[in-house]
């Protein structure tokens, strides 16, 4: 059953890839009811569980073994639990969803067929890397989440950025997927397995440098994949791909992997302190950073992304904070991807309908043209601010409060953190909402001359929009009303309630004061004057952040620039150095120097034959004297 | 095993042998019949390999499939053969590769056109029949048994492969077919010169082990049960110095062959010159005999010796990891750049042979065939891309996913293998490798794991500058898409890379067993875990 859950889109993926052109017309609807039916399993598989207690909700299904050698023995073996669970909704939820945004979308795509082959793999890999009972097959997954992004960003291959975007997220993911491997070996090496039971039940027992050491190892994992700084860099460029796949992968699941794999990994990191306090400061870090970017951006998806990457820093120092923040950190992640997904979806609809223009600067008054987009958008908008009672609120709320909770220096410094990105979220977000759809109309006519006439989208995309705001309404509430999402993932991540220095209610107050402020900012300087179509030069910070605040050219500089001349200087050295060297010494033994060159004069044949000649009557001379 | 059986092993070798003969007889102007037959014979080799596989109990005796036959009874000289898994599993991967390279280069020895007066004599019917030759004297050498036995095939076959790469190189060369032919000579020289000399250096220790032997033993033998039964019984004991000179002499030949860094150059050479489907049979097979023999030969006949020189060894297979791929993403030729990652990946196996762990060494030997599979299917469809249009320069391409999508799928899905995603094949061999690395040296086993990063840049930097991207060269606007021919040889090797990668069972299996006696040869076992009773728990 649980196998099941995997064995749907990766069929789909199969007969989407392999097959011929005569599915062009059908593929993309087969895509969509598999991605449909585990959706359909995933729910039923969610309502026996609820019949089950608590503590006795794990399933465990083992397929086969897979790689048994010597010590290690890895098997293909699933496990279905309430953190797996809310994961597998989410991911064939969203998933399911974002498939049929994409009929619409991707209709006048020839390549539509394979965009929805990808998608389906995409979705196995995914499902596969949340339900996997031991690390080894959690890598599996995690690569192939990365192989579907890396064909997903560079979908449209013929443009060179996409192409390059592809590759930079895959390389800079591999980096990531080395730190995994390492994790992965220390854990074979320490407890001779790296199933989740027997690791995970014992790590306790393990040293402190190992278990620190295993920490650091499996955050560096979640800084590639969830575009963590310092392996960040790859996720604006990512949005070189279609929407459909920034807001399902790049937004709502794959980019959260990161904290599944820590809040999975609980056990390890509740142990090694000097780990957690790794990742809390990762978390911070990217908090501010994600945010400083998306405030910077003209470009609607890359400003989008930017919010990602800081929401995402919310949910690695809520698990960096331990039992007190699993919950939340996974909370946050449903809502976020209810409400991010939401929200890249309008920014396409917006696209789709302004012959794919990206730059914000160029929109304004599409609330008029586009009122479904509008209210879905400004729902996700809402949520993702904190306004009070949507999902964002409670969700971030409750990570703010888990901050403050850490206590001592460190927690006021955690709190502050969390408060002042609040204020950031508002300010940015209300800036997209201002520039997109308020204030007067800055359209331009595209490069070929064509003035864009924004529309409303088809229904396919609107129904999938209308269906994630409700989430982004409703969510939180529900999550939060009884403690029900906390109740619900304590058998698993456990949970221990926080408690902050200063009182809940004064928290919540601040929290809304920094949104006030933070709306404020934007409305005074968006909302209350013309917007200028070219952005103005802006201050020094303002460039740096629109350039990634230069993390990006930093890399380019030294690593790819650096790597380039390193290759090229290596290749000078292997074509001169070390072959003539090689040859050289050669030379001295037997004259080999002179024999090449005779060749490259036309000798070859002789000499190789003469050579050989001269073996083979060595080995005679050696036997007949032997013999005598 | 009697030796009053079938000679199983003897014939899986032979019909390879006579098909090649009879290719080469096959009149010139039926050059279509000598390719079919040379398909039938390699497909026949293939089903005695799979006997061969079948017939082997992995719950048996360490060799199996045994013949002995006296031969140069004066020197104790020996026709033995027999296999134990890991050696199953090289003549298999060889039987099962040659059909494909066959097939793959169907045309790449059809009469050239053009009628200068400098033009080459290539007879179609040699082509085919030099690779049945090789796949002969490979398969003999797996099989070997006898240390001369081995040494003789271990040299021969490197005159059919000369041929291989000097008379049937590739003709897409940039600077003209007159600097090409310079170039392939060349590296054809190259390829035999290095190999020669690791060869003499290796017939020296072969000689050296038989003095010792006949010291010691009374009558000397090359015979690696009678070997290894004196050293059990305790009758024979090198002295450390003779060890370690026997040891260095035959690993130096081994090394060449693998290739290991900085003996690597001839093959950059070797595989950019010849022709696609040649390269792979140089790397997917030949070359195989070099880490296959360090596994037999170096640790089985020289323990003490192996260990010694382990640190240096590890050392050396690192600087070809990194080494490898850095220089592969330097590269501007296609099949250079593949030359340069499989000398990557031959420190990977070498790592794994040294590492001295199952882990290690069963990872190695999958290494092995995996390698085989991935380089094979990237090599091949590379192979069919430049027959296309004429050049190996990648910057000679763009696009080519937008006219020819299958090509570039299947490219892809080579290349990676190459990265070893995982999922397919080589992902199980190279983590494995690493594991067992990193279980005895963790300092080796985090530089080894740098060489995953930039095997997906060197993969993904090729795939990007040859398949994507706008189609703006006119070349390239022209390019059919894969022939039915090319789609049937590349097809099922992404099947089984795929098959492989989810389920490796059957092999690891037959390899498991062998690696545990080579373990035992060296007398070594696998690290414990610190918290040993986590694993007892489970």
């Amino acid at each position: 059953m649980i196998g099941l859950l995997v064995a749907a889109p990766l069929l789909g993926a199969a007969v989407l890839l392999c097959g011929g052109r005569h599915l062009n017309r059908t593929g993309h609807w087969l895509g969509t009811v598999l991605a449909g039916v585990s959706f359909i399993l995933a729910a039923v598989l969610f309502v026996d569980m609820l019949g089950r207690p608590g503590d006795d909700r794990a399933l465990h299904q083992h397929l086969y073994s897979w790689v048994p050698v010597g010590g290690f023995q890895a098997d293909i073996a699933f496990q279905l639990d309430q953190l797996s669970m809310t994961f597998v909704l989410l991911i064939t939820g969203v998933g399911t969803l974002i498939h049929l945004y994409s009929v619409g979308y991707m209709e006048h795509d020839e390549r539509r067929r394979r965009f929805f082959g990808y998608l389906n793999l995409f979705l196995a890999a995914m499902l596969l890397l949340v339900l996997a009972d031991n690390f080894l097959l959690l890598y599996v997954g995690w690569e192939g989440v990365g192989l579907a992004s890396y064909l997903l960003i560079g979908f449209w291959q013929h443009k060179p950025s996409a192409a390059t975007a592809a590759k930079k997220a895959f390389v800079v993911n591999r980096v990531g997927d080395a730190g995994l491997a390492i994790a992965i070996f220390l854990m074979f090496t320490t407890f001779g397995t790296f199933a989740f039971g027997p690791v995970l039940a014992n790590a306790e027992e393990a040293t402190q440098a190992t278990l620190t050491g295993i920490g650091l190892m499996l955050l560096l994992a979640a800084c590639g994949k969830s575009a963590q700084v310092p392996l960040q860099s790859w996720l604006g460029d990512a949005m070189e791909g279609p929407t459909p796949v920034s807001a399902l992968i790049h937004a709502a699941t794959m980019v959260t992997a990161g904290v599944y794999l820590i809040t999975r990994s609980g056990a390890i990191f509740n142990a090694a302190p000097d780990a957690q306090t790794a990742v809390v400061v990762v978390g911070a870090v990217t908090l501010l950073f994600g945010a400083i970017v998306g405030c910077a951006k003209d470009d609607i998806k890359k400003a989008l992304a930017g919010s990602t990457m800081s929401q995402i820093g919310y949910m690695v120092l809520a698990a960096g904070l331990g039992p007190i923040g699993y919950a939340f950190a996974i909370m946050h992640l449903v809502t976020h991807g209810f409400f991010k997904a939401g929200l890249f979806l309008g920014a396409g609809s917006v696209m789709h309908g302004m012959n794919d223009e990206v730059d914000m600067r160029k929109y304004g008054g599409l609330r008029k043209y586009m009122p479904v987009t509008f209210v879905t958008f400004g729902l996700g908008y809402l949520a993702i601010i904190g306004f009070p009672g949507l999902s964002g609120f409670f969700s971030k709320d409750a990570i703010i409060e888990a901050a403050f909770a850490k206590g001592g220096t460190q927690g006021w410094v955690l709190g502050a953190v969390t408060l002042l990105g609040a204020a950031i979220t508002a300010y940015y977000m209300t800036r997209v909402m201002l520039l997109t759809f308020f204030g007067e109309k800055r359209w331009q006519p595209d490069k070929n001359g064509n003035e864009p006439h924004p529309h409303e989208s088809p229904k396919t995309m609107v129904i999938p929009m209308a269906v994630l705001a409700f989430g982004s309404v409703f969510a939180g509430g529900l999550f939060t009303s009884n403690d029900a999402f906390v109740n619900w993932l304590k058998p698993v991540t456990s949970f221990e309630h926080g408690h902050p220095p200063i009182g809940v209610a004064a928290i919540t107050t601040l929290t809304v004061v920094m949104l006030l402020i933070g709306v404020g900012a934007a409305w005074l300087q968006y909302g209350r004057r013309p917007v200028p179509v070219v952005a103005p030069r802006g201050s020094l910070v303002t460039r740096a952040a629109r350039r990634d605040l230069l993390q990006d050219d930093f890399n380019h500089v030294v690593l790819v620039r650096g790597g380039e001349h390193l290759t090229r200087s290596l290749v000078y050295v292997d074509n001169k150095l070390v072959d003539g060297a090689v040859n050289g010494t050669a030379a001295a033994f037997g004259g080999l120097s002179g024999r090449m060159r005779r060749v490259q004069n036309g000798f070859a044949r002789s000499y190789a034959v003469s050579m050989f000649g001269g073996a083979a009557l060595l080995v005679a001379v050696t036997l007949l004297m032997r013999a005598v | 095993m009697a030796d009053t059986s079938f000679p199983l092993l003897t014939a899986t070798a032979v019909l390879p042998a006579l098909g090649a003969v009879a290719t080469a007889a096959v009149p010139a102007a039926r050059r279509n019949a000598a390719k079919w037959l040379a398909l039938v014979v390699s497909l026949g080799t293939l089903a005695l390999a799979a006997w061969v596989t079948l017939a082997f109990d992995p719950g048996g005796a360490r060799y199996q499939l045994t013949e002995s036959r006296a031969w140069i009874a004066d020197f104790g000289v020996r026709y033995e053969l027999g296999v134990d898994g890991i050696g199953v599993a090289m003549i298999a991967l060889t039987a099962l590769l040659i059909p494909f390279i066959i097939a793959a280069g169907w045309h790449d020895a059809d009469p050239l056109e053009d009628t200068s007066p400098n033009r080459r004599w290539r007879p179609t019917q040699g082509f085919f029949a030099l690779i049945l030759m090789v796949e002969a004297m490979v398969i003999i050498s797996f099989a070997a048994t006898d240390v001369f036995l081995f040494y003789i095939f271990f040299e021969a076959m490197l005159i059919p492969m000369y041929f291989l790469i000097g008379g049937f190189g590739d003709r897409a060369h940039s600077a003209g077919e007159a600097e090409g032919a310079k170039q392939r000579s060349y590296a054809a020289v190259k390829f035999l010169l290095y190999n020669l000399v690791g060869g003499l250096v290796m017939l020296a220790a072969v000689i050296g082990l038989y003095v010792v032997t006949a010291d010691q033993l009374g009558q000397g033998t090359f015979s690696m049960q009678q070997i290894a039964e004196a050293r059990a019984a305790g009758d024979l004991a090198m002295a450390t110095n003779i060890e370690r000179l026997l040891f260095l002499g035959f690993f130096l030949a081994f090394a060449i062959k693998a290739p290991l860094w900085p003996l690597h150059t001839w093959l950059p050479n070797a595989m950019g010159e010849s022709t696609a489907p040649v390269a792979v049979l140089i790397t997917a097979v030949v070359d195989k005999v070099g880490t296959f023999a360090m596994l037999r030969f170096c640790l089985g006949l020289f323990p003490e010796a192996s260990a010694w020189a382990t640190p240096a060894i590890i050392a050396l297979a690192l600087v070809s990891i990194i080494y490898g791929a850095l220089l592969a993403i330097g590269q501007r030729d296609i099949k250079r750049l593949v030359a340069y990652a499989s000398i990557s990946h031959f420190g990977f196996i070498v790592l794994g042979i040294f590492a001295m762990t199952s882990q290690g060494q069963g990872g190695a030997t999958l290494y092995m065939v995996f390698h085989g599979l991935s380089t094979a299917a990237l090599m091949l469809v590379a192979g069919f891309l430049i027959s296309r249009r004429g050049s190996r320069l990648i910057s000679d391409y763009g696009g080519v996913q937008k006219v020819a999508p299958v090509l570039a799928g299947t490219f892809l899905v080579g290349g990676l293998a190459t990265l070893s995603l995982p999922g397919l094949a080589p992902f199980i061999s190279e983590f494995l490798v690493l594991v067992g690395t990193f279980s005895r040296y963790p300092a080796a086993g985090i530089v080894a794991t740098v060489g995953i990063v930039l095997a997906a840049v060197y993969v993904l930097l090729l795939y990007q500058r040859t398949m994507t991207g706008p189609v703006d060269k006119p070349e390239i606007e022209r390019l059919p898409d894969l022939r039915p021919r090319e789609l049937a040889v590349v097809a099922p090797l992404i099947a089984l890379l795929i098959f492989l990668g989810l389920f490796p069972k059957p092999l690891t299996d037959i390899v498991n067993p062998a690696v545990e006696h080579t373990l035992s040869d060296v007398r070594k076992t696998d690290p414990e875990p610190a918290l040993p009773e986590v694993e007892a728990a489970k």
